[in-house]
């Protein structure tokens, strides 16, 4: 196969960057197992996805200009071999997830060592690395069907890091078997999808496949396989009805296990949903653009409104963030549902902030645990006083929740406003703002319980290591950063939107 | 469509009639089981559904197994079995033994701090510590846990 087109034929590092991105998490993951030392497995764990973030803000440095990158494995040319295809859309993924990880993890270290026992920290880090690798294998590759195997990898290592949960509450191991068969049932859906669209087609490799349904237009196995892969793909999103695992999942497991999954995990499976929708699939066949209009819209609006309501009522720190993360879902899809450039960009925009608003907030929770042990708002209550700095980081990640101007996450819901408003869907645009308002509620609750109450008598007092709260503030200066300086996350956007928009032809060879 | 061709299109596609059945036997077991095992069995009729539906794919009508004769010379007569969708499904397979080696392994843990793997047991020892919960953290936040 490979003729005297192969790209990579003169092996400069660079080049093999698609393939590294991936490979060097997966290979630290065994890597940990056989060296078999705790200290050892952390430093590795953080090299690593620092490693895997230089190489993510290096591929992203090269597609910018909306070029396109395309690995072919083991020098086997698409669309028999697989290939990693990097472009705007999925190098910017790419560098939310392995940014997130790097920061993660110098948090990690103490966390983990104060929720779970000594001797599963190695295998803890292995399955870490290995739920980075699943992430950044879904979001590189350029074949469908890898795409599955790279789902499954992650999930997997997501139901035991989940389970880890069961040292402080024995509810995580629910949780985890809750997940385990909702996932796998999202996932088959998914690969059942993918079955039909090899019988409709004879292809796997994703721009093959959108050249091919291109031709042959819509048929009954095509708009099958669209709807299997929506509703198996909208479960791994937590899209509004089929969340039932999330609130659980993310209340129970370790607080870094939250945080990275909060900021990570559902994010990709909207790149995925997004690749599909836009990439394979053709935003213009009716059946799609019924679907978004007639289904995605109106539950995302739901999802706003119903997720925002409960997070409202609870007395749990860290269940209140997960439904707030359902309703944040809930803006992406529908930024997503408006099938314009700048609905589009909104919803990548705020996929990229929603992740750091929420590393930020779900860290803050963890450094509240880890004195209090408990997000119990009983527990935290007037620990402003006593934490001074986590609380304050808490409260930049709450306003960036809201959307207040000069923080990340206005930016995302101006544009989200503004795409709105371009479609003439004005009703749509007050949703997106009354519903904010309902965050103002439930942030609110946050910022009275740690100011104004007095704290409960029988907690450490102090702040957490600094191990722990730097990884935070850079979080929530991140929220600040990237809500005045807005070139970077709206320049990465738009060249997605773009490549994501032009169709099949953004897929071309 | 005639009689003889209506037959011949379900039975011609009884390996796709199956896969439906199976599919919704699985599907239904996961949802209507309560013993948490029994979940995982029918997650496995699920998987393995899906199994059948992409080897029928790969069956193509007077193929034979897709190995190449040692010496390569290939009679252009002789059809071969598509065998990309075998190789698909053997990662599936691992996959789905993942899976359900992960699920199994988590229900012994289960069983260890709940003492019951029948999920109304667990749904209502998990609704008395709500409720604990709710006593111990609820009442003085006015609201509910």
């Amino acid at each position: 196969m490979a003729t005297e087109l192969t790209p990579h034929a003169a092996m400069s590092l660079t080049e093999q960057l698609p393939v590294l991105q991936v490979l060097v998490p997966f290979m630290a993951a065994p890597l940990i197992v056989f060296l078999g030392s705790r200290g050892l497995a952390w430093i590795l764990a953080f090299g690593t996805s620092a490693a895997a973030f230089v190489i993510a803000a290096l591929l992203l440095g090269q597609v910018l200009d909306g070029s396109v990158i395309s690995y072919h494995i083991g020098g086997w040319a698409p669309p028999l071999g697989i290939e990693y295809r990097i472009d705007a859309a999925n190098a910017f993924v790419l560098l939310l997830v392995s940014g997130i990880s790097a920061i993660v993890l110098p948090y990690a270290r103490e966390s983990v060592a104060s929720e779970i026992p000594r001797r599963h920290h190695t295998l803890f880090y292995a399955c870490y690395m290995l739920c980075l690798t699943g992430l950044l294998g879904v979001v590189a590759t350029g074949d469908a069907f890898n795409v599955f195997v790279f789902l499954e990898i992650s999930s997997l290592s997501t139901y035991v890091l989940i389970a880890q949960g069961s040292h402080r509450d024995k509810r995580a191991l629910t949780a985890a078997y809750d997940y385990l068969i909702m996932g796998t049932i999202g996932a088959t859906f998914f690969v059942i999808g993918l079955g039909m669209l090899y019988m409709a087609t004879g292809t796997l490799n994703m721009a093959d496949l959108a050249d091919r349904i291109a031709d042959q237009g819509a048929n009954r196995t095509v708009v099958a396989a669209f709807g299997f892969i929506i509703v198996g793909m909208g479960l791994k999103a937590a899209l509004y009805p089929l969340h039932l695992w999330l609130p659980n999942a993310y209340t129970y497991a370790p607080s870094v296990v939250t945080s990275f999954l909060a900021a990570t995990a559902t994010k990709v499976a909207i790149y995925v949903l997004l690749r599909f929708m836009f990439s394979v699939f053709q935003p213009t066949f009716l059946f799609e653009g019924n679907t978004l209009e007639f289904l995605i819209i109106p539950l995302a609006v739901l999802a706003m409104f119903a997720a925002s309501v409960i997070a409202i009522f609870q007395t749990d720190m860290k269940r209140l963030l997960a439904y707030s993360s359902i309703a944040q879902i809930g803006y992406m899809l529908l930024g997503i549902g408006m099938l314009s450039q700048t609905g589009l960009t909104a919803a990548i925009v705020h996929l990229f902030n929603h992740g750091i608003t929420k590393a930020a907030l779900f860290m803050g929770v963890g450094a509240l645990v880890f004195r209090a042990g408990g997000s119990f708002f009983d527990r935290i209550q007037g620990m402003g006083k006593t934490m001074p700095w986590t609380s304050a980081a808490i409260v930049l990640g709450g306003l960036s929740l809201i959307g207040v101007p000069g923080t990340a996450g206005f930016v995302s819901k101006w544009y989200l406003v503004q795409g709105a408003l371009e479609k003439g869907w004005w009703p749509v645009a007050v949703l997106i703002v009354a519903s904010s308002l309902l965050a103002v509620i439930y942030v609110w609750h946050i910022v009275e319980t740690l100011y104004l109450k007095t704290p409960a008598k029988d907690i450490a007092v102090g702040e957490v290591p600094n191990s722990m709260l730097i990884p935070i503030w850079i979080m929530a200066l991140a929220c600040i950063y990237f809500g005045l300086a807005t070139d970077i996350t709206l320049g990465a956007a738009q060249a997605a939107a773009k490549g994501l928009l032009a169709g099949s032809s953004g897929m071309l060879h | 469509m005639a009689d003889g061709t209506t037959f011949e299109y379900i039975v011609g596609h009884a390996n796709y009639w199956l896969f439906s059945v199976l599919m919704m036997t699985g599907l239904y077991v996961v949802v209507a089981r309560g013993n948490l095992v029994k979940k995982i069995v029918g997650l496995n009729m699920f998987q393995t559904s899906v199994f059948m539906l992409y080897i029928s794919t790969g069956k193509i009508t007077g193929g034979t197994a897709p190995i190449f004769p040692t010496d390569m010379k290939i009679d252009p007569a002789v059809v071969y079995s598509n065998p990309l969708p075998h190789v698909l499904i053997l990662t599936a397979i691992v996959v789905g033994i993942a899976t359900t080696a992960l699920g199994l392994a988590l229900i012994i843990r289960i069983r260890e701090e709940y003492d019951t793997i029948e999920e109304d047991d667990i749904l209502a020892a998990e609704k008395l510590m709500a409720a604990e919960d709710d006593k111990l953290h609820g009442e003085s936040m006015g609201g509910r846990a």
